[in-house]
């Protein structure tokens, strides 16, 4: 238990995924101009980081991983053929198969959402295909299979934490960015720059969370 | 009149289209790879490598996509080139590709390479596209080397590895810290616009 709050708090407040792992910085630049649209942004974001991370969690474990827990060796296997279960390494293939199934998840969710909840719908639509190529979705799969090694409960915990961390700096940067359109920043610093100052100066405080201990 | 297409198409990304400082396109590996000049420079040329193949790929196959099915299409030929980079950087430069990490799957998703297969390489023909592919990807490796350089300095005192700074100097290191990276940016996008504006008649806002 302890285990998946500090996975929770790790991924929301230490490594907040925008200001200290860089992942989905275009989402976060590009539609922080709102606090409206930043709130549909980051409620689209969770929905389909929780449901990615568990989607490409199972892909690795059973059919990507090598060992008598792969799929395709227990059909091989079912069928007759003696190959032994640790030559059914097919993990070269991450980067391919985990964008294939994030994409079409993201239309999955799109046509379900569209037939079964229209207002949601409404509120998320507009997001959801540019979540596609969102790199925080496809970071947050390859962490959770690749470097973290994390088990089927731990990603989906970390893929919720992600995208709520990820939408706690997109809505707290949305209300900076509507009052700085009424502040007097340099010409050359307009729009961009200053949002990238911004996000260093949040960044920073973000970084005071590394003290946090258990 | 075509060779002077090709040439602005090789150039035009240093500073007019530059893909980070003018587009904002690409920039989670911009900031998460340039705590190092090295670093920058190993994104920059892998990221190169998948712009040039695909763009050339994409505009070859282009008559064939169906265009209702194409983003998927093109998105699957830029994975299989990051899975080449990928396996070749693992196997040849373990270094650099345990300190890039997994922002190096993520060229996947970048979105200058994507941008570039939408926006020029189903347009244009495959001499010009490869052109736009070493253009855009050299503007990409230029800004990424020159923030890597510039933060590395001032938070590590070396570039390169090497110790430029004297043993005298403090490194500052926030620069290598994520709010320099933001910092760095920032000034890197405000001065390239005063650069253009100089260089651009007559000056006047953008």
């Amino acid at each position: 238990m302890t285990n998946i709050l500090i996975i929770a708090i790790g991924a929301i407040l230490i490594n907040n995924f925008i200001l200290s792992r860089f992942l989905g910085l275009c989402p976060f630049i590009g539609v922080s101009k709102k606090t409206e649209t930043a709130v549909g942004m980051g409620m689209a974001v969770v929905f389909v980081m929780t449901l990615a991370s568990a989607a490409t969690w199972l892909i690795w474990t059973y059919f990507l991983s090598p060992g008598p827990g792969n799929l395709f060796w227990i059909v091989a296997h079912a069928c007759g053929s003696n190959i032994p279960a640790e030559s059914f390494d097919l993990r070269y293939l991450e980067t391919i198969a985990f964008i294939l199934v994030i994409a079409s998840l993201v239309q999955f969710v799109e046509i379900v959402l569209k037939k079964i909840s229209p207002s949601l719908y409404d509120a998320l639509g507009i997001f959801l295909p540019l979540i596609t190529t969102n790199c925080a979705i496809l970071g947050v799969a390859e962490l959770n299979t690749m470097s973290l090694e994390y088990n089927f409960l731990e990603s989906v915990v970390f893929g919720i934490s992600a995208g709520v961390g990820f939408t706690l700096a997109l809505i707290m940067m949305s209300g900076i960015r509507e009052r700085l359109e009424l502040a007097p920043i340099p010409r050359l610093m307009k729009g961009l720059p200053i949002a990238f100052i911004v996000s260093g100066l949040m960044s920073m405080a973000f970084l005071g969370f590394s003290g946090l201990k258990f | 009149m075509k060779l002077k297409g090709i040439f602005s198409d090789l150039t035009k990304g240093f500073l007019l289209e530059n893909p980070v400082l003018v587009l904002a396109l690409g920039l989670c590996p911009t900031l998460a790879v340039t705590s190092s000049a090295i670093n920058g420079l190993g994104m920059g040329v892998a990221a190169t490598f998948v712009l040039v193949m695909s763009n050339s790929i994409i505009s070859l196959i282009k008559p064939l996509v169906p265009a209702r099915i194409r983003i998927p299409i093109f998105i699957l030929v830029i994975a299989t080139f990051v899975t080449i980079v990928k396996l070749v950087m693992a196997a040849y430069t373990p270094a650099l590709s345990k300190s890039l990490g997994i922002f190096i799957p993520l060229i996947v998703v970048n979105c200058i390479i994507l941008g570039r297969a939408e926006a020029f390489a189903s347009k244009h023909g495959i001499l010009r596209s490869a052109a736009d592919g070493i253009g855009m990807g050299l503007g990409f490796t230029a800004t990424l080397v020159l923030l890597g350089a510039f933060r590395e300095i001032l938070g590590n005192g070396t570039i390169f590895g090497a110790n430029i700074m004297g043993a005298s100097f403090q490194p500052a290191l926030m620069m290598i810290l994520p709010p320099g990276a933001f910092i760095s940016l920032a000034l890197m996008v405000a001065g390239s616009r005063w650069i253009l504006e100089k260089t651009s008649k007559g000056g006047g806002s953008r």
